[in-house]
């Protein structure tokens, strides 16, 4: 019975997977639809996890492997154009021009970082000595040497929290609630590298939460010697050598504060992914007032969607790390089981 | 009885069942977006007038919230209204019409203690 069931899962990052897997061990047909050429979405872009350390591309392997164990079909470099609901049943458009017949669909379509260059006034772009927390985690991965723009060892590094995420200005009032843990993890990991540098991350409220988290600002403080202001950073200049110089109030202290960096690192949050928009209008899939889609009850079915039928995994739902992007995935293919199940039932 | 030369000092505490709240009241109900101030620091970070004088921006909603009017009376004026700090504000708060309605407020309970 069950074997005659199909689902779409939109988006092959580690929540589409990780749900697309526990349904074929539920014995359902499963189609992955990826709009990119590879499979693992972000995951691809991360070095070592927080609050562990461990490689990221333990997990781009595990997801790997599962694919392959389960066979699981996969559409790579598509997209979806178009979902009507026939009856019971859906009718997905893909950009290749494939209907693809399914019983339920499971959106994991993710989310995308913000772009810093939205605030200029950090010099991203601009200055070259700024990047993102997005682009230091590319460094590292790659294992390259890590300069500044004119060469050099860096000597004091700051971590800009809250780069897109509490500020009206950018339009985004919600915390992107990893942010801070990444700073936290990032900046032990270029202390370790250079333990001669002094790195100073500007925050407005640390959020820890997670007990592994707050254990690793912890060591952040006692073994790594990272310093913690709390301060929104107002603006960042350059100087004639390449140098940054940044602003920001000690508000501890209640006087301002300038201070000459070397590198400064953006810790950009987390808004709704390209494909998590494209659903909104392709599914007419409901959003909430941030911009990812909305859960049909917060507490209950936090893996509906406002239409029937129509499941949510991972962070298009919201912000998200992996271990709960994992926890999210496996229940929301029992959703869709259960949803499947009432329907048979009916039939 | 007092050869030991022992003098006794008030209290440092805030006493917060009983402060001030003539100017909160007035303050957020005509500018209600005062309430949503996070203190994050940006607004005394980018202060023209913080940068070189013993002024701190942020700390004025903090002295509203605590009642402490003369206090006030004595910083305002060191504000020259450039609103840098409303460009910065990540909660939007229209910082340059809370100063404003400092001034206004402070005024108006001047002269109702005046007339008094």
């Amino acid at each position: 019975m069950n074997t005659q069931k199909t689902i779409v899962t939109i988006g092959a990052g580690i929540a589409g997977i990780e749900s697309s897997v526990a349904l074929s061990k539920l014995g359902y047909r499963v189609i992955l639809v990826e709009k990119d050429k590879t499979i693992g979405g972000k995951i691809n872009n991360y070095y070592h996890l927080f609050p562990n350390n461990r490689p990221a591309v333990d997990i781009k392997n595990y997801m790997d492997e599962q694919c392959r164990i389960h066979d699981l079909t996969i559409y790579k470099n598509t997209e979806i154009n178009k979902v009507q609901k026939k009856g019971e049943r859906f009718s997905v458009t893909t950009s290749n021009d494939d209907i693809l017949k399914a019983d339920a669909l499971l959106v994991a379509t993710g989310f995308e970082y913000f772009n810093g260059m939205q605030k200029e006034e950090y010099g991203y772009k601009i200055y070259d000595n700024v990047i993102t927390s997005i682009d230091l985690e590319e460094k590292l991965r790659s294992g390259k040497q890590i300069t500044t723009a004119q060469g050099k060892e860096p000597k004091r590094i700051a971590f800009v929290h809250c780069v897109g995420s509490r500020d009206e200005k950018s339009g985004n009032h919600y915390c992107s609630r990893l942010c801070c843990i990444t700073g936290v993890k990032q900046a032990m990991e270029l202390n370790s590298r250079f333990p001669n540098s002094l790195v100073y991350c500007f925050y407005i409220d640390l959020r820890m939460y997670s007990m592994e988290y707050e254990s690793l600002y912890r060591s952040a403080q006692e073994k790594f010697g990272i310093q913690f202001i709390r301060g929104k950073v107002s603006e960042v200049s350059e100087n004639k050598e390449g140098t940054l110089q940044i602003k920001a109030e000690d508000t501890l202290s209640g006087r301002p504060l300038r201070m000459e960096m070397d590198l400064v690192v953006l810790l950009v949050g987390m808004v709704p992914g390209q494909g998590t928009e494209k659903m909104k209008s392709v599914a007419a899939l409901e959003s909430n007032s941030h911009g990812f889609l909305e859960s049909n009850d917060w507490q209950l079915h936090k893996n509906s969607s406002s239409q029937p039928g129509i499941f949510l995994t991972g962070a298009c739902n919201g912000p998200m790390s992996i271990d709960e992007t994992m926890e999210h995935a496996r229940s929301a293919a029992f959703e869709v089981h259960t949803y499947l199940q009432n329907h048979s039932k009916h039939e | 009885m007092n050869k030991f030369g022992f003098t006794t000092q008030e209290s440092r505490a805030i006493d917060y069942g009983q402060f001030d709240d003539r100017l909160l009241s007035y303050v957020q109900h005509h500018e209600p977006t005062f309430l949503i101030c996070m203190s994050c620091g940006a607004c005394t970070a980018t202060c023209s007038a913080g940068n070189l004088i013993d002024f701190n921006i942020r700390r004025l909603s903090l002295l509203i919230r605590r009642g402490e009017i003369l206090q006030l009376s004595n910083e305002i004026d060191k504000c020259m209204l450039c609103g840098k700090c409303t460009l910065v504000c990540p909660r939007g708060i229209n910082t340059r019409n809370v100063i404003m309605l400092i001034k206004k407020g402070i005024s108006q309970i001047k002269q109702s203690e005046n007339q008094n």
